[in-house]
């Protein structure tokens, strides 16, 4: 009897393999022992359709589809602004002196071993990341009234976040800006909570649209969770201004909603991370409870290591014992513990005051390298005589601008100039250099002068 | 940008409870709370033997030296950046992993029909896995063997998956319960996912036979069976890679589908480096791009993308063909060291005469022991030889040296006469 399905090819494989074809040919011809033989017969299930082949063909994700589409341009004039990662002037990808002076600290040191993390992270990194936010003298943090976990960067911090409030939490509605990163809305809904959104963006001033904003949050249910970005809101480069915040937080604290900061760019939007971390600060010290995701893929060039922290500021030492339990029940079934790598590089450098002191220096280049770049980028649309206000280059805030191109002329430049950004109009101004300014304001020129 | 001078922040009302006051304390996860008594534990002869990591001889935690190796190429490497990995992983890993598990001759691989995706850990490949079932699966009931690994059934219900088990271990043989096995997934609700142990079976150190996997495979595909597998403990059973394959190469092999996580944390002993991957095995590689497409909005709400790191060490030690001997070499050392422990634990209690049949030990394989002793003898053996395991009779047999196998087998001497009825007593 002819074995039923195929074998591995005797001449590729181990020996082992051929060992196992012998058996099975054995098995195919003998007959059963076993009182409960199950006769070797196809059944549907088995010779029929994949069980997957209702399974359709999911959409390129619409940020990383953009990388993935440059990759695919032959153009030697080809410009990548889609994924926020920092390049440098020669428009490379850059690892910070002090990560790798951090990496050769960590491989010389012999008693390092690889076993498991506890399940919240290394402690030491957690208690860092909470200074690096919160300040030092935080009385939130003297009080032990803060938890914090190592998570899976920015992403995964938010996700946990989001588990555990769909599970302990009275309300399970979260407030988004319009616009947010594209990734937020799939995070909530997956952990179990509804999105609402709440104006933010002003499209026909390219500013903030802050009177929507206090009309949406003040309107929302009590109790309700409300998705903040700390400082370099991603897409537009936004942000609202100190008196605004402090308006944001009275409202919010009048209506109890719960606020929820992502914090991805701390450092990188001003130069100053404790200048970065303001908005946070000003709800920690009015004495009530927040959320805190945090990122170093940016500020600290380690996007790959994924690298975050969960923070959460309770009411009370015990409250945060308490959360912090429960937080390991939403971890332990999903990656059981985090990873070990990257965590370990952040702190080494935030326990030692010299390698802290090279980190903010190589922070503030970056940070003033992009600042550079929105000037000239304004500096060039003005020397063109681009129709059209461009001082929303030089006012928004961090990694991104929001152009105010719409997704006709974003396809015209991607078409005729090789510029590759997502359909939103958003540009990551660190993949640009003095170099590539030129030909982008020429992209530009044409789009609005062409296309309207 | 101008500092907000410190003013008087808006107080909240005083009488605000905190929002999360009504939350409960969450017991410590059982296997941590072993870790936390035996760290308090102030005797010096103290054993752990619960956690599932390998220790030296000398009861040290061990990096491989291939592992650190590598590391040191990959710090030296000035060329090595640290941009974000695709969402499916490092796609050099992937290829490698699944070349690992199916075979380098393996049809399904060739025929572009296994989708394989870097995960963050074993863990995490199964919860992936799991959710990707939920969503698309038209089967939502996961059975599971009696007993299984923890956190099994936290990670899969997290997912939304509903659980049963399925007879495997037999507590008065300590053997494999085949004729049950085969009831129960014989009388299974018609394509149901089966999650079974690829080898080294974790907690019982039981695995079936390679005949008994034909029938097990058999079965499974005349019901329809989906089988997803577990695969931890490649080459730490047998010492060979390609034998701890088997049930998952017979599975990948016969045009069927299934689902496999694979874990790197014991066999490379990069536990902390969090490293696995997931593959699907579909019936034809268009299926396998779209499943593949699908996988991507799961993980990209999870985590984005995974870690570098892990996956670094092990594309470069699988890749190259004396690093990848360096390391079958030191796996094959610290399997026949896991080998060499269990026959000197039997001896010693053979030798004692410690009532009972303790041939378990030297049939079971892998990491990890089902020792025999119920939770009063566990008990004592933590109060009265200070030594830690898992209250359901586990061993690892990874965490215990030569030396300190007479002070176990006394303890389990001690603890089988302590239990046993005094009339029974000589």
């Amino acid at each position: 009897m002819r074995p039923e399905f195929t074998l591995p090819s005797s001449s590729s494989s181990s020996s082992a393999d051929r060992r196992l074809n012998a058996l099975v040919r054995h098995l195919a011809t003998a007959s059963m022992v076993s009182q409960t033989a199950v006769a070797f017969s196809p059944t549907s299930g088995f010779h029929g359709d994949s069980v997957f082949s209702h399974v359709v063909r999911a959409p390129e994700d619409p940020i990383l589809g953009v990388t993935v589409a440059y990759n695919k341009d032959p153009s030697p004039v080809k410009l990548n602004l889609g994924v926020g990662a920092y390049r440098t002037e020669e428009g490379k990808p850059l690892v910070l002196n002090v990560v790798r002076k951090a990496e050769q600290m960590l491989l010389n040191d012999k008693s390092r071993v690889k076993e498991y993390l506890p399940i919240v992270g290394i402690a030491e990194f957690n208690k860092l990341s909470a200074k690096l936010i919160f300040g030092a003298d935080s009385p939130a943090i003297r009080e032990n009234r803060v938890t914090t976990v190592q998570c899976l960067s920015g992403t995964g911090s938010l996700r946990v976040g989001a588990e555990f409030l769909a599970r302990h939490y009275h309300q399970k509605t979260i407030y988004i800006p319009q616009p947010t990163w594209g990734n937020h809305p799939k995070v909530f809904t997956l952990a179990g909570l509804s999105v609402k959104t709440y104006r933010y963006y002003d499209p026909t001033t390219r500013g903030m649209n802050f009177q929507g904003l206090l009309e949406d949050l003040g309107s929302a249910p009590s109790g309700s969770i409300v998705l903040l970005h700390a400082c370099a809101h991603n897409p537009t480069g936004v942000d609202p201004t100190l008196q605004q915040w402090e308006q944001i937080r009275q409202l919010m604290r009048s209506k109890a909603l719960l606020p929820f900061f992502d914090s991805a760019y701390q450092g990188f939007a001003s130069g100053n991370l404790d200048e970065d971390a303001q908005s946070i600060r000003m709800f920690v010290a009015d004495g009530g409870e927040c959320f805190v995701a945090q990122s170093y893929a940016k500020n600290m060039g380690l996007y790959g290591e994924r690298v975050g922290a969960l923070s959460v500021v309770c009411r009370a030492a015990d409250v945060a014992s308490k959360v912090e339990s429960q937080l390991k029940l939403v971890i332990r079934p999903m990656f059981s513990n985090p990873p070990i790598h990257g965590a370990s590089i952040v702190a080494t450098i935030l326990k030692d005051s010299n390698m802290f002191n090279e980190w903010t220096i190589e922070l503030k280049a970056m940070a003033d390298r992009i600042i550079s770049m929105r000037k000239q980028l304004f500096d060039a649309l003005h020397a063109r005589g681009t129709p059209g206000d461009w001082s929303h280059i030089i006012k928004q805030i961090g990694m991104f601008t929001f152009t105010g191109l719409n997704s006709k002329q974003v396809e015209f430049m991607t078409r005729e100039y090789h510029i590759y950004m997502t359909s939103d109009g958003r540009i990551s101004m660190a993949g640009l250099s003095s170099k590539t300014v030129p030909h982008l304001a020429d992209a530009i020129h044409a789009a609005v002068t062409r296309m309207s | 940008m101008e500092y907000l001078k410190p003013m008087e922040p808006t107080r909240i009302p005083s009488n605000g409870d905190s929002l999360f006051q009504d939350i409960t304390l969450a017991p410590d996860i059982p296997i941590y709370a072993t870790t936390a008594a035996y760290n308090k534990d102030p005797c010096p002869n103290k054993l752990h033997l619960g956690i599932g990591v390998y220790r030296t001889e000398e009861g040290k935690c061990h990096t491989l030296n291939v592992v650190k190796q590598v590391e040191q190429t990959l710090a030296n490497d000035l060329s090595a950046d640290k941009e974000y990995l695709p969402i499916t992983g490092m796609p050099e890993f992937n290829k490698l992993s699944a070349k690992l598990m199916f075979g380098s001759g393996s049809p399904a691989i060739k025929e572009s029909r296994v989708v394989t995706v870097q995960c963050v850990s074993g863990c995490l490949s199964l919860r992936v896995g799991a959710e990707f079932l939920a969503k698309h699966y038209h089967q939502h009931v996961v059975y599971l063997p009696g007993p299984t690994y923890g956190n099994h059934p936290n990670l899969i219900s997290a997912a939304g998956l509903t659980l049963k088990t399925y007879r495997y271990y037999d507590p008065k043989t300590l053997v494999l319960d085949f004729q049950g096995l085969l009831e129960d997934l014989g009388s299974a609700l018609s394509g149901a996912i089966v999650l079974f142990h690829a080898c080294g079976h974790n907690p019982t150190g039981v695995d079936p036979t390679c005949q008994q996997w034909e029938q097990i495979r058999q079965l499974v595909r005349q019901r329809g069976l989906l089988p997803f597998f577990d695969c931890a403990y490649q080459g730490l059973v047998s010492g060979n890679l390609d034998d701890d394959a088997q049930s998952i190469r017979m599975f990948g092999c016969d045009g069927g589908e299934c689902v496999v996580a694979q874990s790197y944390s014991k066999n490379m002993g990069l536990y902390g480096e969090r490293i696995g991957s997931l593959s699907i095995v579909c019936k034809t590689a268009d299926v396998a791009r779209r499943v593949e497409s699908q996988l991507k909005l799961i993980i990209r709400p999870l985590y984005s993308n995974p870690p570098i790191h892990g996956a670094a060490i092990v594309t470069a030690i699988l890749k190259d063909r004396d690093l990848y001997q360096k390391w079958t070499n030191e796996l094959k050392a610290m399997r026949d060291r896991l080998v060499q422990v269990r026959r000197q634990l039997y001896d010693s209690l053979c030798n004692k005469g410690t009532p009972g049949d303790w041939s378990h030990f030297i049939k079971q394989v892998g990491m990890y022991s089902f020792t025999g002793l119920n939770k009063d003898q566990v008990d004592f053996l933590t109060r009265e030889y200070h030594i830690y395991m898992s209250s359901d009779g586990r061993i690892n047999i990874g965490g215990l040296s030569s030396k300190a196998v007479p002070y176990f087998a006394d303890a389990i001497h001690d603890a089988v006469i302590s239990s046993l009825p005094s009339s029974t007593l000589a």
